[in-house]
């Protein structure tokens, strides 16, 4: 029976209390050593073969009968009002079916109202001013340049700290600051704590707008059936799209349908419904044909969606055997010019280490640039880079090791809200992670002489992962002794659908090739949230464990039936009945199809609520060797080592794939990625996947990776955590530190560019004969 | 009551030159198409034969993932036009695997899971295919060469370069098999 039950959840940094509806029992959590077959095991993707053979559709892929495209007009100022627009000409094009605009659109809010689907006041270079649909993409594009537009310029504003003063140009009607005030917090008293430290230290760090490039752009592809309206989205989210769809246009959830079946990567971005899903919807609906609208590379990099950049003013205080006493950030986000939300670069100061007097203060502020979005980790990879670069900096002033200083102020409870941690294997972390790069060695190894100088850096991650409901699941047996797994998540690339399998396949007692997973589509799926915040896996798989136990609890009571024995004395494994008494094991299908005709076992799931009084969360360490040329500032990584913990491991090998993946996009963010805009004319000047430095084969070093697999017993019933975003947290914070320690001063601005490097140098001894 | 009325044309502009014919050679099947000058290949491998498995990415050769194979030859689909292609042999992802089996390189893929997204994952395919039809004894650095001007944004590089020299050695073993 249904229960409503309230519990903690938490996303991207930011902590909510909910009620929650949850159906069936809770599991008894595998224990660390129960003997597991399909768990633990290094399992090749289910739907390896779609994906090598080009099968795999996307939503890039689909094509339906009498399919239009469409294409977007967007603003070439930063900060506009439209006076005028003539479509005729675009509209007398051959091959043209539609031009939407604000003059013949509903007036539609997006975000509670911060803006509206189509409007006349534009406040980015990118933002939406017309939308055309025709019979090829070519014709479209012709089209856009026939569009006349008379914009009213108006001023600008990019920078986010100038920003946040009332006399900037105000990007809405709410002042720029987001909430109107920055968000604060506090434990004991940081100042007071500052002016008694021993030893203090003091730094300005900045980090990039860094651009998300999901190698398959934003888009959707819409088509109706009366009125009925079918979205195929590159989303991570598809009851998100409903919603938002179905919000937007005034239509029921039922005649909303939103399918996604393989995505070309989100990383945060692709969370909900866009402005392309709303106008392919109504044009589609107003030509009565299905409308195919995804981003060109382009705009998606002006228009959906970037890791924001910050400003960031750190000062920590210590008493002079390490032992930390005081934290205080100040810190400044541009949000661009929507966002209902701000990251957290506050976030690894709060939580990483002991320390009783912290105070953040985050300034989260609109500008005339394209809006933020959710990017792998928002806010803990930038405000890490700041972080462990200011322990780095303290541990040099303490003449301490950075490790040294590190376990001396680890906490096994959560400083924030005083509950122990469920698992933390951070010291192991430190320990591997330390073996493996050479750390207690590493001084034999620097190079402090000449040209090529060598170092070692490190730096720690915390982030949540614990997910959480509500997320649901059924687990379907047929009549041929093969089951179905169905639920709403999404596969968007980690390899969801492989352990899904494996946690169905486990608790069925069944081999995996007889039971497939079917995500993706809100009118087969039951809900699941969005695949983000390294959720998906510890918020749906206990759900369908839930589910196949109860489908399988029904199976044994229908075989105890047909087969006339006590149900406790049959047993499932490898897919066959083991009966006691009985020499050998009876075929599924002998007692289901042959016996019983059709029939069909729907078992339900659902996760259970997050436990009261433990902070569940992930943790790693991540140490870089690298090489600095202090004559031409380029940095050569030798080798990163990369062990992190996030409970029990489901899947080492696609486990694995997650922690490169992270720890290459890291390296990125470290030294090569920026959206570089021209502070002049607030345009974009690489939008582009040529001028914008994607780490490419022959950027990456070596990966040394390792889990810490440890099942979490308080976590959820798998003991399993998400792993998504912690690999990419500590990646530029390690490179920095070992920058620096390489060439003997911090480069506080990120990316760390050579030129960055070269002027770094020039303040000290080792670059003295580059002034 | 119904009344006939005729309706107007609206006078329409057409912009570029007219639609022509190109005959092509794909996974050897021979096709007729009739495609404007400025259509890529990508685009027609695409749209009018229905073979999506090359990606459109960047539209302007800087990612790869339209990789597919003209003459032996590793191309950015997304960089050559159609019309181009007249009498030439064009090979996508769709024809690498045969009789129901995959290829060593679908093959080393799935089992050193070189993908995440598998989004890039045809073109990089297609650029490793193009380096061991030539070389069947590739290195570790030929493998990454063969392989630089794909992206693949999630990050399967490492797994990438060990999928291609297992299906290099798979490859080999075949052959002395």
């Amino acid at each position: 029976m249904a229960r409503v039950v309230k519990t903690k959840t938490e996303f991207e940094g930011n902590f909510f209390e909910q009620y929650i509806v949850i159906e069936g029992d809770e599991l008894t959590p595998w224990a660390a050593d129960e003997k597991l077959e399909k768990v633990g095991k290094c399992t090749p993707r289910v739907d390896g073969s779609e994906r090598v053979t080009g099968d795999a559709k996307y939503t890039y892929d689909i094509q339906l009968a009498g399919m239009l495209y469409g294409r977007i007009l967007r603003s070439p100022y930063p900060h506009a009002r439209i006076k005028s627009l003539d479509t005729r000409a675009a509209e007398k094009l051959h091959g043209v079916r539609a031009v939407l605009t604000h003059k013949n659109i509903p007036q539609i809010p997006l975000r509670m109202g911060q803006h509206f689907l189509l409007e006349p006041t534009l406040r980015y270079a990118g933002d939406e001013v017309a939308f055309i649909v025709a019979d090829d993409e070519e014709i479209a594009e012709d089209a856009l340049e026939l569009i006349e537009v008379d914009y009213q310029e108006l001023p600008f504003v990019i920078d986010p700290e100038e920003a946040s003063q009332p006399s900037s140009p105000q990007i809405h009607l709410n002042g720029n600051v987001l909430n109107g005030k920055p968000e604060e917090y506090e434990r004991g008293d940081a100042e007071k704590a500052l002016r008694e430290a021993d030893v203090t230290i003091e730094a300005r760090f900045t980090t990039q707008v860094a651009l998300h490039n999901s190698l398959e752009t934003h888009g959707s592809v819409c088509a109706w059936e009366g009125d009925s309206l079918t979205v195929w989205d590159s989303t991570q989210h598809i009851y998100g799209v409903r919603a938002g769809v179905a919000q937007a246009l005034g239509l029921p959830l039922n005649k909303v349908r939103v399918i996604k079946k393989y995505m070309g990567g989100g990383f945060g971005s692709k969370n909900g419904a866009g402005k392309y899903t709303l106008l392919a919807a109504l044009a589609a609906k107003k030509v009565g044909r299905p409308v195919h609208m995804m981003l060109t590379r382009k705009e998606e990099n002006l228009a959906a969606g970037n890791r924001n950049n910050t400003i960031q003013y750190l000062r920590l205080g210590a008493k002079r055997d390490g032992t930390l006493t005081a934290i205080y950030l100040r810190s400044y986000a541009g949000l661009g010019a929507y966002s209902l939300w701000g990251t957290s670069p506050g976030g690894p100061a709060r939580q990483l280490y002991a320390c009783p007097n912290v105070k953040t203060i985050q300034y989260s502020v609109f500008t005339n640039t394209g809006p933020m979005a959710a990017f792998r980790a928002p806010g803990y990879v930038e405000g890490t880079f700041s972080f462990e670069q200011a322990i780095d900096m303290l541990a040099q002033k303490l003449h301490m090791d950075p490790l040294e200083l590190r376990l001396k102020n680890y906490i096994d409870t959560n400083p924030m809200s005083g509950m122990p941690y469920s698992t933390k294997g951070l010291r192991e972390a430190y320990e591997r992670g330390a073996k493996l790069i050479g750390w207690r060695e590493r001084k034999s190894k620097k190079i402090t002489q000449g040209t090529q100088r060598r170092g070692f850096g490190m730096a720690s991650q915390i982030w949540g992962g614990s997910g959480g409901p509500p997320a649901y699941a059924l687990c379907k047996l047929n009549n041929d002794g093969s089951a179905t797994i169905i639920t709403g998540t999404q596969d968007i690339g980690t390899g969801t659908k492989t352990v899904l399998a494996q946690i169905a396949a486990e608790e069925l007692g069944f081999p995996i090739e007889r039971v497939s997973v079917e995500l993706g589509d809100t009118q087969d799926g039951v809900y699941s949230p969005l695949s983000a915040g390294s959720m998906t896996l510890p918020s749906v798989g206990p759900a369908v464990r839930v589910a196949a136990h109860d489908a399988k609890e029904q199976l044994l009571s229908i075989a105890a039936q047909v087969l006339e024995k006590p149900k406790d004395q049959i047993k499932l494994k490898d897919g066959l009945l083991h009966v006691q008494g009985l020499e050998k094991p009876v075929e599924l299908k002998e007692v289901l199809a042959m016996k019983l005709q059709n029939f069909m076992i729907i078992g339900k799931g659902a996760r259970g609520p997050n436990p009261e009084k433990y902070s569940v969360n992930t943790f790693g360490a991540q140490f870089a060797d690298v090489t600095v040329d202090t004559e031409t500032g380029e940095v050569l990584i030798n080798k990163i080592v990369a062990v992190h913990e996030s409970g029990r491991v489901i899947n080492p090998l696609t486990i694995g794939s997650q922690i490169e993946g992270g720890v290459i996009q890291g390296l990125g963010f470290a030294l090569t990625e920026e959206r570089v805009l021209d502070r002049h004319t607030g345009l974009v000047l690489n939008p582009n996947l040529e001028e914008y430095k994607v780490p490419t084969a022959l950027d990456v070093p070596e990966i040394e990776h390792e889990m810490i697999d440890r099942a979490d017993p308080y976590a959820n019933n798998l003991g399993a955590k998400g792993v998504g975003e912690p690999p990419i947290i500590p990646t530029a914070a390690a490179i920095a530190n070992a920058i620096s320690d390489a060439i003997g001063v911090h480069v506080t601005d990120g990316p760390i560019t050579p030129d960055k490097i070269l002027k770094a140098l020039n303040k000290t001894q080792i670059g003295g004969n580059h002034a | 009551m119904a009344k006939a009325t005729k309706t107007k044309r609206a006078s329409v502009t057409v912009r570029g030159p007219h639609k022509m014919p190109v005959h092509l050679f794909v996974n050897r099947q021979d096709y007729e198409l009739h495609v404007e000058p400025r259509r890529t290949l990508l685009d027609a491998l695409r749209k009018d034969l229905g073979l999506t498995g090359a990606k459109k990415v960047c539209d302007e050769g800087t990612c790869g993932a339209c990789t597919v194979i003209v003459d032996g030859k590793p191309v950015y689909s997304c960089l050559t036009l159609a019309i181009e292609c007249e009498e030439k042999s064009i090979e996508t992802i769709e024809a690498l695997a045969q009789d129901g089996k995959l290829h060593a390189l679908q093959q080393a893929f799935i089992e050193e899971d070189a993908y995440q997204c598998g989004f890039c994952t045809p073109g990089q395919i297609m650029s490793l295919k193009a380096l061991l039809d030539e070389n069947p004894n590739p290195t570790l650095d030929d493998v990454k060469r063969a392989v630089s001007g794909n992206l693949c944004r999630c990050g399967a590089y490492p797994k990438i370069f060990r999928a291609g020299l297992r299906a290099a050695e798979i490859l080999r073993s075949k052959k002395g098999a």
